[in-house]
């Protein structure tokens, strides 16, 4: 059996062994089917969930708009954590380089009056801005002083969340007549065009072109890492700071260049999301991507392709699990658990191997990146 | 290398040296052009009734001038051996001067505040511990969170289905339980860490939300409500004014996170366990060598890890809450993380970590009622900023151990 077949054979046998354990956890919880001794009730609870699991994500082309809308903002939030992994660099801080770089694409985008063609490539160039100009501060400071990207960025989330949360409230941002923290509307010169436009008026079709970018972002990932020098040299710092410093490598400006590189990709994820999904920023605008992103790049490998694929089943759970949470009274939050056994299970061929009784020789993955224990 | 004062310091030290001293003139500053501005006198209780008072504008021009004068010492001569103490004058009364001014024209119990600040750092230094036994073994835990999250609501369940001592065992069981899902998959199974780590939070944020929804919110009354534990006054030590009152007059779980920090630094430098644990995170070649059990050490240190951090956990329900609600442990998890970088990998580093973050927690809450012209936001993002600037101002690089991270195979 070639590689390819093997490797995607275990991937699969990985999804399986983790809806496997979902629906452990699905049964077990129903305490008032089995406090009645109703095995069945329990069992059909369960079918119900994992059929909507599947319609909501693929089921309709709603169903796919929607998979595509989850995906979009966890791509390129994904490749923010993948291209520091890839630099020797733990990017925990994509929450708030999102929030960067929503504020500042929705400021271009309410600020100025232009045609289309120049005002969407205008507000997308100034959240990418803002998000590298917040990524880069915990580059600096690594770079300056020492101090550590898990520490730093972890609480230049905090500092983001709340100046966003303050900005939101202020005579520039405030949406008249509200007092909370909601901003203006950006103009409709500004807003990305919806993916599906040539089906007509569908507004239930939200997915947008948003998604484009992503696929663009990903592609100038790749490009990156493959064709450029400076690719080349973040990913040998990323791989042994030292020897990459002995080879001539300014391996400090690295540090703050791949930083503001990772915080430009999580930037355009926040405008995105502002310019084709909501039209406006709130506090809660960035959510849980920015954390969901880094099982999304860890899920990935941290490639791009690896990036690609994993935001998409991300985005295909989370759209299925609200259909699932509609159809029966199984939460949301089951999704969260099936993506952590997902990563857990195809990160782990070895465990896969054991369980399934598979023959023949596994390798186990790598390290995911060198920064920590050097 | 260059010598001051006698001693030999290095090119990094003397870069450490020059950034300390410029966050001094940064902090002088604050206290000229912030600390002045608003007058009166502010008052701190320290007692029953007993409280001393500080004139806010003249405590912050006198301080700023001595900042000023403190960062041309640090920048030309440097403080040797006493830089330390100076360092720590110096931010104390940095410190004291933002009360004052914060409080000007008004009293605030400070020791309240004080001993906030200790019972609020208790998670986050027992999430450290658990993470500086597993780091300084080898493996990278990353999954500090979602031990204490997941020991938070098992503990809270245990508990208000029995009894507080039963719960806390139930959410140390945890704690240990998710530690033998990291030790088993990154030692038999040699998953890289960083990403079990990751799951494991994933798995214990999404099952406890989970468990909340569909078990706790249906039977609240029986499966979730418990009264949390009473501090208890340690005889003769709690009657010493001021400290008393902050350190010895606390609940159970107070003592038991200083005795964890007591005991892991003694473990870990006096003991040959520390030896071996602190030799396996290092060189476990070595260590192997020398007929050392890497990964037998490795799976007993994580769990010990795992049963620390599940104490930690048990904080929220029993040590304060009465009950465990949706992601009640809000990111503490990464807090602790964050201090155990802090503390380079020393408990009482974590220790100290631990407690800035819970101060500047504290502190926020406390100054919130006062009128100071700033928004309410920047001062909820106080902790963050001070622990930013700590860590960059005065901690600057530190070093894990160096296998942290990788797969020992035995040869």
């Amino acid at each position: 059996m070639n590689d390819t077949l093997k490797s995607l054979r275990f991937t699969l046998l990985a999804v399986v062994a983790a809806l496997f354990v979902s629906a452990f956890i699905i049964v077990i919880t129903d305490i008032e089917a089995l406090g009645n001794g109703d095995f069945g009730k329990a069992l059909s609870t369960l079918g119900t969930a994992y059929w909507g699991l599947f319609k909501g994500s693929f089921g309709s082309l709603r169903a796919i708009s929607n998979t595509i809308t989850g995906a979009t903002p966890l791509l390129l939030a994904g490749l923010a954590v993948s291209s520091a992994f890839k630099a020797g660099l733990f990017n925990i801080g994509a929450t708030g380089q999102m929030l960067a770089g929503a504020i500042t694409g929705l400021w271009v985008g309410f600020a100025f009056q232009l045609p289309p063609l120049l005002h969407v490539p205008l507000a997308l160039v100034a959240s990418a801005v803002g998000g590298a100009a917040f990524g880069a501060i915990p580059g600096i400071l690594k770079a300056r002083t020492g101090a550590h990207e898990v520490i730093t960025t972890i609480m230049l989330n905090g500092i983001a969340s709340f100046t966003v949360l303050w900005l939101l409230k202020t005579e520039l941002f405030k949406r008249e007549g509200r007092d909370d923290a909601i901003s203006k509307f950006v103009e409709d010169s500004a807003k990305l065009p919806k993916l599906f436009w040539f089906m007509g008026k569908r507004i239930d079709l939200l997915a947008h072109t948003g998604f484009v970018v992503a696929l663009l972002a990903t592609f100038v990932f790749w490009w990156l890492l493959r064709k450029t020098t400076l690719g080349f040299e973040m990913q040998a710092t990323g791989l042994n700071q030292e020897a990459a410093r002995y080879a001539g490598m300014r391996t400090k400006s690295l540090m703050v260049v791949s930083m503001a590189i990772a915080g430009s990709f999580a930037g355009l994820a926040g405008g995105t999301e502002v310019m084709g999904l909501y039209g406006y920023a709130s506090a809660t605008v960035a959510g849980d991507i920015g954390f969901d992103a880094i099982a999304v790049a860890l899920l990935g490998r941290s490639t791009p392709i690896g990036t690609l694929v994993s935001a998409l089943l991300f985005g295909a759970l989370q759209a299925g699990g609200r259909q699932m949470q509609v159809d029966t009274d199984v939460p949301i939050d089951l999704i969260i658990v099936l993506r952590a056994l997902i990563v857990m299970f195809i990160a782990a061929p070895l465990l896969v191997k054991a369980m399934f009784r598979v023959k023949g020789e596994v390798k186990s993955f790598g390290q995911t990146f060198r920064g920590w224990g050097g | 290398m260059t010598t001051t004062q006698g001693i030999v310091i290095s090119a990094e030290q003397r870069k450490r040296a020059r950034s300390v001293g410029i966050t001094y003139l940064v902090l002088a500053a604050v206290c000229l052009l912030v600390f002045t501005r608003r007058a009166g006198d502010a008052g701190f209780k320290i007692g029953e009734s007993s409280q001393f008072t500080l004139p806010a504008q003249g405590f912050g021009w006198a301080l700023g001038i001595v900042l000023v004068a403190v960062a041309a010492g640090q920048l030309l001569r440097g403080y040797g051996k006493l830089s330390n103490v100076v360092l720590a004058l110096a931010t104390a009364a940095f410190f004291m001067s933002f009360l004052a001014w914060a409080a000007a024209g008004d009293s605030f119990s400070f020791v309240g505040m004080l001993q906030d600040t200790v019972s609020r750092s208790v998670p986050i230094t027992l999430g450290a511990i658990g993470g500086i036994l597993s780091e300084r073994s080898g493996v990278i835990n990353i999954s500090i969170e979602g031990m204490l999250l997941a020991a938070a609501c098992t503990s809270a369940i245990g508990a208000s289905l029995t009894n507080l001592w039963i719960g806390t065992l139930v959410g140390v069981l945890t704690g240990v339980a998710l530690a033998a899902v990291l030790a088993v998959m990154s030692i038999r199974y040699k998953v890289d860490q960083v990403i079990v780590g990751f799951a494991i939070n994933f798995f214990a944020l999404g099952v406890t939300s989970f468990v909340s929804f569909r078990v706790l919110v249906p039977n609240r009354d029986t499966m979730n409500n418990l009264l949390p534990v009473m501090p208890i006054r340690i005889p003769l030590l709690a009657d010493i004014p001021f400290i008393g009152q902050i350190l010895f007059d606390q609940t159970i779980f107070v003592y038991f996170s200083f005795v964890a920090v007591a005991l892991a630094t003694w473990g870990l430098y006096r003991t040959k366990w520390g030896l071996r644990t602190r030799a396996i995170g290092e060189y476990p070649r070595a260590a192997g060598t020398l007929g050392v059990d890497v990964n037998k050490l490795r799976y007993r240190n994580l769990l010990l890890a795992g049963a620390v951090a599940g104490v930690g956990g048990a904080w929220w329900p029993i040590g304060i809450v009465g009950r465990f609600d949706q992601n009640i442990t809000n990111g503490r998890g990464f807090i602790a993380l964050a201090a155990v970088i802090f503390g380079r990998w020393h408990p009482v580093g974590a220790l100290c970590g631990a407690l800035v973050f819970a101060l500047s927690e504290a502190v926020r809450l406390k100054i919130g009622n006062f009128d100071t012209g700033i928004p309410s936001e920047f001062l909820i993002m106080a902790p963050y900023v001070v622990t930013i600037v700590v860590v960059a101002g005065f901690i600057g690089a530190s070093r894990a151990p160096k296998a942290a991270g990788q797969v020992y195979e035995d040869q």
